[in-house]
């Protein structure tokens, strides 16, 4: 049966763009229900980065010569697209990592450790993600501070009681992610840095799961830091981005050294470079960089508030559809909740819903997701997760629910 | 590569209803077993009476495919001698990396053998299995399949 999905939005047009979700897996059509872990690339995106590496490769920032001040066109233009997209006020504030997980790191190493002290307390959520609870255990360790942890409701939502009264004098810094990748649960966070604001507490948002779903202005919402990557949202691996506000990017010290982060070197003393540049040290990715702007224009052009109305009929569907199944439990009921749906299934180990639906050609997620803590506060080893992105459809859906039964009766 | 190679008869019948599933009340040896890839966790306990392997039982929660193991694992390994347990594991290494000639010397575990074609899976299978020799080693950490 063939579904409509919501009107303003053409979603079989928008799969078109993505050459990876016309493949069959184990014989069936492929079903891509993990952008949560990582999302598929458009074409324009895997054009913009064959373009760059045939044409107009040459290291950034060190040549006079024509490719190299291409390259470093594209390298500074893809920042410029993320500037404006996030609407940060400069260049200065968009520093390339990794990831979200090196953003996060490089915060905990220049910002945090060298200010924190015993008795010092930095804030987190049970729900974080892992690389937003280690790097700051590591700079908890580090320097004697201690990492604080907010509670959550059975609903999977932040209990903004409990995590207000955690915040005190001591409070020294807060780091929380706005979307949870393992319950789907959107956070607070233009409240909590408003609350935080009035103490004069920094906050970092771990922003992996928001770029693909909403609009992020971090201008609007204020906050410090924010951290997310590039293959979450349609674009390349190894590539993220730390925006920072300058004032705390330009007080804080480089976390790498090497090439690019200098401005003089010498055995005596080194100067640094003014930022970005100061943050990063070597040879970037460069061609990755490109892709995400390529990504960014891909998002404008079909519009996140297109994407987050079709995503949420979505969201919508797929936990009326999940819910009617027999001994299946929806794990994260949040009120406000992007396209994730995590469950368990009655006798089944979610290992092994993951093995049977791939059978079925679909793609889910099984395990952690990386956030133990909030599987503990469940009291579950695992969960499957179904996670929707642009390019998912009803049929989609269906097409899970179909494969679940097959679960049933595999296992039965 | 066919789902029913994965989930035989066998392995479905020892995943409904484990047999040995349960804790010991004094073993001499134990050892626990974590996947932290799908936090499976288990623990294996075992009665040594001498070389022997004198009772031997499981408990834990995990997917199919591990409690199918522990539990074929538990019935092949009681009455073993520690030597015969040890061969048993480097025979079920071996056919979950998919040297053939195994099977026959393993019996009913054979019908773990599917396994190797779901490499994702294979780390299920041996989990127990690791266990196992964590706890005749007398180790003091638990067991992991990396
Ligand atoms: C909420 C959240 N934070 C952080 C990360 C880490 O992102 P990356 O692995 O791209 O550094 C992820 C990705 O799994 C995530 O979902």
């Amino acid at each position: 049966m063939k579904h409509r999905d919501a009107a303003d939005f053409d979603v079989a047009s928008v799969r078109q763009d993505f050459p990876a979700l016309h493949q069959r897996i184990h014989g069936k059509p492929l079903v891509y229900l993990d952008s949560a872990a990582s999302a598929q690339r458009p074409v324009a995106v895997l054009d913009a980065m064959d373009t760059y590496y045939r044409h107009d490769h040459a290291n950034v920032h060190r040549g006079v010569h024509t490719l190299s001040q291409r390259a470093t066109q594209a390298y500074e233009g893809a920042r410029e697209k993320i500037r404006r997209y996030i609407n940060a006020r400069t260049t200065a504030e968009i520093i390339f990592t990794r990831g979200t997980t090196e953003a996060i790191n490089l915060v905990a190493q220049s910002y945090a450790r060298p200010r924190l002290q015993p008795g010092d307390e930095v804030l987190i959520s049970l729900m974080e993600h892992h690389s937003n609870i280690v790097p700051w255990q590591m700079a908890c360790e580090q320097t004697g501070a201690t990492l604080r942890v907010a509670p959550i409701d059975q609903h999977g939502q932040l209990r903004m009681d409990a995590f207000k009264q955690l915040i005190s004098d001591h409070t020294r810094l807060i780091a929380i992610g706005h979307i949870s990748n393992a319950l789907g649960t959107i956070n607070p966070v233009a409240e909590i840095v408003a609350f935080a604001h009035e103490r004069e507490i920094p906050v970092l948002i771990d922003g992996a799961q928001a770029m693909p779903h909403t609009r992020v202005d971090v201008s609007a919402l204020g906050c410090d830091f924010y951290a997310f990557s590039g293959h979450k949202m349609f674009g390349p691996t190894g590539i993220g981005v730390l925006y920072g506000r300058e004032a705390l990017l330009d007080a804080m010290p480089p976390w790498q050294g090497g090439g690019e982060m200098i401005l003089e070197v010498s055995f005596e003393k080194t100067t640094y470079a003014a930022l970005p540049n100061k943050f990063e040290a070597g040879t970037p990715a460069i061609a990755e960089a490109v892709g995400l702007g390529a990504t960014i224009d891909y998002l404008e052009k079909l519009g996140i508030e297109a994407i987050a109305g079709h995503e949420h009929d979505l969201l919508a569907y797929a936990t009326q559809a999940l819910s009617q199944i027999d001994g299946l439990e929806i794990v994260g009921q949040a009120e406000s909740k992007a396209s994730v749906v995590s469950f368990t299934l009655a006798n089944a180990h979610p290992h092994d819903i993951g093995t049977i639906v791939d059978h079925e050609g679909v793609a889910i997620r099984t395990g952690h997701h990386c956030a133990m803590p909030v599987m503990n506060f469940f009291g579950v080893p695992a969960t499957a997760r179904a996670s929707m992105a642009l390019y998912n459809t009803r049929d989609d859906i269906d097409a899970l629910v179909a494969a679940l039964m097959k679960v049933r009766q595999v296992l039965s | 590569m066919e789902l029913a190679d994965l989930y035989r008869d066998v392995i479905l019948d020892h995943n409904r209803s484990p047999r040995n599933f349960r804790r010991l009340q004094s073993p001499t040896n134990t050892a626990q077993g974590f996947n932290p890839l799908c936090g499976d966790k288990l623990t294996v306990y075992l009665v040594m009476d001498g070389d022997r392997v004198d009772d031997i039982a499981f408990e834990g929660s995990g997917c199919a495919i591990s409690v199918a193991s522990s539990s074929l694992m538990t019935e092949a390994v009681r009455g073993k001698t520690e030597a015969e347990a040890r061969t048993l594991f480097e025979r079920m290494h071996a056919l979950l990396a998919g040297e053939t000639g195994e099977a026959e010397a393993l019996g009913k575990l054979a019908a773990l053998g599917g396994v190797r074609q779901f490499p994702s899976r294979v780390k299920c299978a041996s989990l127990a299995w690791h266990a196992l020799i964590a706890a005749l080693d007398g180790a003091q950490q638990p067991a992991k399949t990396e």
